[in-house]
């Protein structure tokens, strides 16, 4: 059942909001156990939340079923990103997606799992003591990265949900396109990212994951818009996005990305473009576009980017205030680097090493600026495309939900290459979604659409129209 | 671009990281790896191109120098294990 029907279901009282909630937070443990898509559970939390949603049922998303990922602050439920250094961390207060969802009566159930602190691509960098999610189709197999418990979650629960995942250079689309479900990640500013524990400041969007596009519309209606806690945080006006459901695509003009396709694999190429051809039929039309710079260079200039602010954005992490304490012995430099050494996993620490070299002092100017300056042209690529075509699309990932045994045959590189889609939307702030277009085998394959700033309008326009 | 143990382990402090040998190892390698394919970027022609720290236009914005609500401080506390007459405590700076 799509999340709109269900709370008409509640506003009218045909479902007892409580009921419901008890029945849901049974069946995620149940999942749970087998898949590992939460990192907590917060059954007290979502019941409290249900009596007050029975009293008054006239919030938006009133008694429905939301997860977060993990980074995403909940008060009172233990937060960690995924990482051993932030075990029994209890925020005070709520991130303010979390605050509005509340607010129009969505149910807390629980914190999704993820690569540690945002760093993969696969849901396989798991903190210290962290359990990897299984594929919702084929538990041999990853949920992608690094939104991956939000991903399994959205597939597997036959009740009516969203989540809200969180993505630096892909961690929404690429998460949904391995667990066959909707992702939508906004223009950078567009949601606000208080309460979020940050992978990278200038690039770290929260957006949501769902079955259905009509869900995907409504959750952006309520976390969308300008919040005076978060500086970056876009002051526009916040669009109709559930409206666009019923608007056709007919006369839209939509690029297909060359490059894009390149080594792809073949039942991933014959879905995307076999998808792509209905558009004609859609009243939409579509031509090649080349991205040249995007396709080939986002790779160095997003991981020199995001780990160099995740290097200093991680420094926070030290024992101190939150998460994990030791002794306190020896000076602050030994304390630090005791805790950080053995609460930080390999990944983290990888990352973190990866990035503070990049921005030290005489490689600076070579990684770092010489980075952000070719982040500069992928933008610019990206704008003068939209001179042109109202979106683009391309597949989400090249290849198909694979195997954890193969995954561990792949050098750090090739973990980072996975990424090659979907850094380029994300370097140049752009919103992308992914939408489900299909299965080879029994595997489901993603297909990427991209709009201009600001205009998630189109992407739920098409992607509704796609999959009716 | 020379990735050894000395810079590993110069990076790792200036981090601090205390790698154990076994990571040592194994970062000098991925970062040999890591840095060799990023360096397709030297091709890229930047000059005179700025950087982007930003995607899209990001205004300053300030709000009035007024007191407002905040944590209290034992909500600000709430988290430590390690906290005295209502501070956190650290370890020795000096």
């Amino acid at each position: 059942m799509k999340a709109v029907d269900f709370i008409t279901q509640i506003r009218n009282g045909d479902i007892d909001v409580v009921e419901h909630t008890r029945k849901v937070i049974e069946q995620i443990k149940k999942i749970n156990k087998e898949y590992h898509y939460f990192n907590a559970v917060s059954e007290k939390e979502a019941l409290e939340q249900a009596e007050k949603v029975a009293k008054n049922p006239s919030g938006k998303l009133a008694g429905l079923p939301v997860s977060f990922k993990d980074a995403i602050c909940v008060k009172g439920v233990e937060t960690t990103a995924g990482s051993r250094i932030l075990k029994g961390y209890r925020p005070t207060f709520d991130a303010t997606v979390v605050e509005r969802v509340k607010k129009e009566g969505g149910i807390v159930i629980g914190k999704t799992s993820q690569d540690e602190f945002g760093f993969g691509a696969f849901s396989v960098n798991m903190g210290i003591g962290y359990e990897k999610p299984l594929n919702p189709f084929d538990k041999e197999r990853a949920c992608g990265g690094s939104s991956g418990g939000s991903g399994g979650i959205s597939q597997k629960a036959d009740f009516p949900h969203i989540s809200l995942g969180e993505s630096t250079g892909g961690s929404i689309v690429n998460p949904a396109s391995f667990c066959g479900v909707f992702g939508l990640c906004p223009t950078y500013g567009r949601v606000s990212r208080y309460g979020l524990l940050d992978y990278s400041n200038s690039l770290d969007k929260i957006g949501p994951m769902a079955k259905y596009a009509d869900d995907i519309a409504l959750m952006m209606e309520v976390i969308a818009g300008f919040d005076e806690n978060e500086s970056t945080c876009a002051d526009k006006p916040v669009d109709d996005y559930t409206k666009q459901i019923d608007i056709d695509i007919s006369g839209m003009k939509i690029g297909v990305i060359k490059e894009a396709f390149n080594g792809a694999d073949a039942g991933v190429e014959k879905a995307v473009r076999g998808k792509i051809a209905e558009l004609e039929g859609l009243g939409a039309e579509y031509e090649e576009i080349s991205l040249p710079t995007a396709i080939k260079f986002g790779i160095p200039t997003y991981y020199l980017i995001s780990t160099s602010e995740a290097s200093t954005n991680l420094a926070k992490y030290c024992g101190m205030r939150y998460g994990k304490h030791e002794k306190l012995e020896e000076g602050f430099n030994e304390y630090f680097t005791k805790v950080r050494s053995m609460h930080l996993g390999q990944e983290a620490k990888r990352r973190i090493i990866l990035g503070t070299f990049a921005r030290m002092a005489g490689y600076r100017d070579a990684y770092y600026m010489k980075a952000m300056a070719v982040r500069t042209k992928i933008i610019q690529e990206y704008k003068k495309a939209f001179k042109e075509f109202d979106a683009l699309v391309c597949p989400t990932v090249s290849m198909l939900p694979p195997k954890f045994t193969d995954i561990d045959k792949l050098s750090v590189l090739d973990h980072y290459n996975i990424d090659n889609l979907t850094v380029g939307p994300n370097l140049a702030g752009l919103p992308h979604m992914n939408v489900p277009v299909g299965f080879e085998g029994k595997l489901p394959v993603g297909m990427m659409l991209i709009a201009n700033h600001f205009d998630e309008n189109s992407l739920i326009r098409i992607g509704s129209d796609l999959v009716k | 671009m020379k990735v050894d143990k000395e810079l590993i382990r110069n990076v790792a402090e200036l981090a601090r990281l205390k790698l154990t040998d076994e990571e040592e190892k194994k970062f000098i390698e991925d970062l040999k790896e890591i840095l060799g394919a990023f360096s397709a970027i030297d091709k890229v022609d930047t000059k005179g191109i700025e950087g982007a720290f930003h995607s899209v236009e990001i205004k300053d914005r300030l709000r009035d120098d007024l007191v407002e609500e905040s944590l209290s401080q034992e909500e600000a506390l709430e988290n430590t294990e390690h906290k005295k007459d209502g501070y956190f405590k650290g370890p020795k700076a000096v």
